[in-house]
């Protein structure tokens, strides 16, 4: 049995009096990479939002049940948000790169996380390539690495918000739509670049794309108002789904 | 076919009025400050091609434009007046107008939200001569008993008012310079584990950065063309000041205050009206300056 790194327990969600999820049980393999399906506002965003807790920005949201990461658990009052953050980092579906340089967005949580660890600028520099590299960037972008980053195109600009979250070492990438924004040529890279960092992350993927969540997944969930209605191997999931509902959604009946 | 093409009914004429109309009072404000700076210009210039002389006129502290044997026009301590009043102004202004600015724009949420901007707009809104009238009865009598002095219309008391009129809109011109940077900046930055004020430092006030520094210089122009609070306020006496208890006298209070004794067209006059313009040119410099900062941020 794998070890699972995310697993939500009874996860209901409300935003003011509108209920998005639905006692949502939910397994996330460690090193997988698990893709979430479903119509739009079935709560797969939702979903994924709440693993870092970036949805209670808007301020009106409440929670219940569980979410644990790595067996702890992260909603509760005691949970310092910059940790969790730091743990769980998040992929939008409109690259956000900061306006500052290259080089200072792949920097800059880990120079929010690294607390009074002197880093010398030779760790830096060790610590841009490798991130670099590691989202395939590195010779694209090498000379310019002090232009600033909202310059590069939106491929570049994408492979980078996800390379500024390596340097810290999280634990779980949470991916919303990242393609949506990019042509076919780019999401086609973006698809390999997520399929080349499978264990080392696990990578959890919003898409509503569901070609791209067979290939470029191992686990796929598929969601349906709010619930969760049936999750194991993409293969699986694809060639016999459980439910008819599944069923109807993979071939394009609705949705 | 039947329909006649060519027909303009009611609608086309009122559309073409409305259209004039519009134009007109788009390019007014144009002519308005052409017409403006024609007049104050053909006011000024008997004195500046007559008796000015440059290196009297901004080198020397000597402003005796009523002497009858000798008059001498320099205009360096007015200007050391307006300047050092200004300067404190901004002392004070920039921190607050910066702050309320950030705590509006990023921290406060709902009615307390609502209700500070329109406070900050009510604090705009008040007239000049009743800043002037504070600094008068309440600020100098203050700084005398505060500071153990003589006199409390000094470029403290000045300095202080101006920087409270000058922070309103300041901070209006700000907050719309923070509301302008995208919200995916800040979500950004949140979901890597920033807290808010990390956050606002190291995100929202650098992609601001130009929009503020233009709030700054209109702030600056505010003050620089500010007549009745400075005149009231600054003790008036024609001086280079030495530190913030000093009395001076503003470049615009000289205006405000010796036109209505001068004779149209004499020396004096036309001396005042070279003030005009000297004001007229820097302000439209600093508004120039802000305007292409601004520009600066849009290109980016």
């Amino acid at each position: 049995m794998a070890e699972i790194a995310v697993e939500t327990r009874k996860l209901s969600l409300w935003y003011g009096t509108f209920q998005a999820l639905f006692d949502v049980d939910f397994r996330v393999k460690k090193g997988m990479i698990t893709s979430l399906i479903g119509p739009s506002g079935c709560g797969k965003s939702t979903l994924l939002r709440t693993i870092n807790r970036v949805n209670e920005r808007l301020g009106y949201v409440r929670t219940r049940g569980t979410v644990e990461v790595m067996g702890e658990d992260i909603l509760g009052e005691h949970v310092e948000l910059a940790r969790l953050r730091k743990e769980v980092g998040m992929v939008f579906q409109r690259p956000n790169p900061l306006p500052l340089s290259v080089r200072d967005n792949v920097l800059f949580s880990h120079r929010l996380h690294r607390g009074d660890t002197s880093v010398t600028k030779a760790d830096e520099e060790d610590l841009v390539e490798d991130a670099l590299r590691q989202v395939l960037l590195w010779d694209d972008v090498k000379d310019r690495l002090d232009r600033k980053a909202t310059r590069l195109s939106l491929e570049e600009q994408q492979k980078l918000c996800i390379a500024r979250l390596l340097p810290v070492k999280p634990t779980v990438l949470l991916m919303d739509e990242p393609t949506s924004a990019l042509d076919p040529k780019a999401t086609k890279a973006l698809e390999e670049l997520i399929w080349g960092l499978r264990g080392a992350y696990t990578i959890l993927i919003v898409t509503h794309n569901m070609a791209q969540a067979r290939r470029a997944s191992e686990e796929c969930a598929f969601m349906l108002m709010g619930k969760m209605m049936e999750v194991g191997p993409t293969d699986g999931l694809f060639l016999a789904p459980r439910l008819p509902e599944t069923a109807d959604y993979i071939e394009g009946r609705y949705g | 076919m039947q329909t006649d093409l060519d027909a303009r009914g009611f609608d086309w004429y009122m559309d073409r009025a409305v259209a004039v109309g519009v134009f007109v009072g788009g390019i007014s404000a144009i002519v308005f400050i052409i017409g403006i700076f024609l007049f104050v210009t053909r006011e000024g210039l008997s004195f500046v091609i007559g008796p000015m002389d440059l290196k009297e006129f901004f080198g020397s502290i000597a402003w005796r434009p009523t002497s009858i044997r000798n008059p001498t026009y320099g205009i360096l301590a007015l200007m050391a007046g307006t300047a050092s009043v200004t300067g404190l102004a901004m002392l004070v202004a920039v921190p607050f107008s910066l702050g309320a600015a950030i705590y509006i724009a990023e921290f406060a949420t709902g009615r307390t939200r609502e209700a500070l901007k329109v406070l900050v707009e009510l604090l705009a809104a008040i007239p000049s001569v009743v800043w002037g009238f504070i600094g008068l009865s309440i600020m100098n009598p203050l700084i005398i008993d505060l500071f153990d002095v003589p006199i409390g219309l000094t470029v403290l008391n000045a300095g202080v008012i101006l920087g409270l009129m000058a922070a309103p809109i300041m901070t209006t011109i700000a907050e719309d310079a923070l509301k302008a940077v995208p919200d995916s900046y800040r979500e950004a930055a949140e979901a890597m584990g920033a807290t808010r004020w990390q956050v606002v430092f190291q995100v929202v006030l650098p992609a601001a950065k130009n929009g503020l520094m233009a709030a700054i210089l209109l702030g600056v122009g505010r003050g620089f063309g500010e007549t009745m609070a400075v005149l009231m306020a600054s003790g008036h006496s024609i001086n280079i000041p030495t530190s913030p208890f000093d009395s001076v006298r503003a470049l615009t209070a000289t205006i405000a205050a010796e036109l209505g004794d001068t004779a149209v067209g004499s020396d004096h006059y036309g001396v005042l009206f070279t003030l005009g313009i000297f004001l007229f040119l820097v302000t439209f410099v600093i508004n120039l300056t802000a305007d292409l900062v601004v520009r600066g941020v849009r290109e980016q």
